[in-house]
């Protein structure tokens, strides 16, 4: 259905100079997302998935190919990184107001989505704190609300849990999910874990060894919304069973 | 508060003391190491007529102009240098060079171009300062964390709100302990100018003290220096404490 789809990735290449010459990233990757699609793109490690996600957040440019989102504008993106990556003299509030800061958004505005946000991410009380006072887990939280404070027509998301402890990262799905439930927006995340992957996505693209090819595009048609227990049903064990005979 | 006073003014009186005994027993007349008393009373009759004032009043203008000057060139070169290898290629050697001359070596002819007046002594102070603020301008922008340019790029900030949001308060740390050191050594920059040749300042009353034997005098312009350094860093003090309230 290429009609229905809002981003369109055609046959990206991402080539490294390094001493030998090249190192190849990413070879001829193509793919469409399709409106309020919620996309993992699940590779071992030294696969290019965060160099996948750094072009089309336009940090880097590809070295061949095209993506082109809508009808050729330029989306507005909200991304999250392995770390927090909050500003240390900035506070809760005042880190998830930088997006609109940016956009030079009005500030009472600005005040008032971004008390919404706090309420949303579960911050409430922690306005003031300083990310040295933040745990792992609400530093990372802050990250996202951060990344949805304006509304962005693109979320990024570059293994975000993967520097969280394993029950952090397990409750952040949920939060995650529930999020991504009331605010709807079209998702492209990277990351190793399958379990991850098939808890959050609607679709999982899988990603060969280097150079990264997709392996694999499937969808997942587990019912949302999905709560813990969908991890020890009988359907999620054939999907994860899927996923992990395509990694290498 | 109090508290923390309590040791440096015991260790300030154990000094006058030690000073006061050093010059009733020893015998070292007076125009070679005055009394605390004597220098005392100098300082009185030197405020009281109304010379102290003045010459301080002429010094703090040389410095606090340096200060300006010097600081103000220092980081506008230094974020240059930091964004542009190319040019910091080029022109580091010039700027190792001019601080392998002693500022004292120049000193002189720099009075010769600029005259004897007050412009002299501000080029000087501000050439002083130059350096320590430059080297930490450079060291406080390149530390900046590359994570918050992607996050910047990602939300297409401008050039303008990525120097103010970012790598201004970033550096600012690096860039106060830079500070901290001109501050003082701007203080150094005026005697040198004063002393090569002057009409009015500290270093002016300081040489004629010298010229006619009046080592109480010396004793003053000193221990005013002293205060005008001291006053200089509390300054800087402050500032870290007020803006770098994040760190600690």
């Amino acid at each position: 259905m290429p009609h229905t789809s809002i981003f369109t990735i055609r046959n990206l290449s991402a080539v490294f100079q390094n001493d030998n010459g090249g190192l190849c990233a990413l070879e001829n990757i193509s793919f469409d997302v399709k409106p309020r699609e919620f996309v993992c793109v699940l590779g071992p490690s030294g696969s290019g998935k965060t160099t996948l996600l750094r072009i089309l957040a336009g940090l880097i440019p590809p070295t061949s190919g095209s993506f082109t989102f809508g009808r050729g504008e330029e989306p507005s993106i909200g991304m999250v990184f392995q770390q927090a990556t909050l500003m240390p003299w900035r506070t809760v509030t005042e880190n998830i107001k930088l997006p609109l800061e940016v956009k030079k958004i009005d500030e009472a505005v600005a005040r008032k989505k971004t008390k919404e946000m706090i309420e949303l991410v579960g911050l409430t009380g922690f306005e003031d704190s300083l990310p040295r006072d933040l745990s792992g887990g609400m530093a990372q939280r802050v990250a996202i609300a951060r990344a949805l404070i304006h509304d962005p027509d693109l979320l990024l998301l570059d293994e975000p849990f993967a520097s969280l402890d394993a029950m952090t990262r397990e409750r952040m799905w949920t939060e995650l999910s529930n999020i991504w439930q009331a605010r709807q927006k079209t998702v492209i995340m990277v990351t190793h874990s399958i379990n991850e992957s098939l808890f959050l996505a609607d679709r999982v693209l899988v990603l060969t060894q280097r150079p990264g090819k997709i392996k694999m595009d499937m969808e997942v048609d587990l019912p949302r919304p999905r709560k813990d227990e969908i991890r020890y049903t009988s359907r999620f064990g054939k999907l994860a069973k899927r996923l992990r005979g395509a990694i290498e | 508060m109090t508290k923390r006073f309590i040791p440096i003014l015991l260790s300030l009186l154990a000094f006058l003391l030690g000073w006061d005994l050093l010059t009733r027993f020893s015998g070292i007349p007076n125009f070679i190491l005055p009394s605390p008393l004597s220098v005392w009373t100098r300082f009185l009759k030197a405020m009281s007529d109304g010379s102290l004032p003045r010459h301080t009043a002429i010094t703090l203008t040389e410095i606090v102009l340096g200060l300006i000057v010097g600081v103000l060139f220092a980081t506008v070169v230094g974020y240059m240098l930091a964004k542009s290898r190319s040019l910091e290629k080029v022109l580091s050697p010039y700027l190792v060079a001019s601080q392998a001359i002693p500022v004292i070596a120049i000193a002189p002819l720099l009075v010769i171009w600029l005259g004897d007046g007050i412009l002299s002594k501000v080029v000087i102070c501000a050439l002083i300062v130059f350096f320590p603020v430059l080297v930490n301008t450079i060291v406080g922008v390149r530390a900046v964390p590359t994570a918050l340019y992607d996050l910047m790029n990602s939300l297409h900030a401008s050039r303008a709100q990525i120097l103010w949001k970012v790598e201004a308060p970033a550096s600012l740390p690096v860039f106060l302990g830079g500070l901290r050191i001109g501050a003082t050594l701007s203080v150094i920059g005026a005697i040198v100018g004063e002393l090569v040749d002057a009409e009015s300042g500290l270093g002016f009353l300081l040489q004629l003290g010298d010229f006619q034997y009046d080592t109480p005098m010396v004793f003053v312009a000193v221990f005013t220096l002293i205060a005008l350094a001291l006053m200089l860093y509390g300054i800087v003090r402050m500032l870290e404490n007020k803006f770098l309230k994040w760190q600690s």
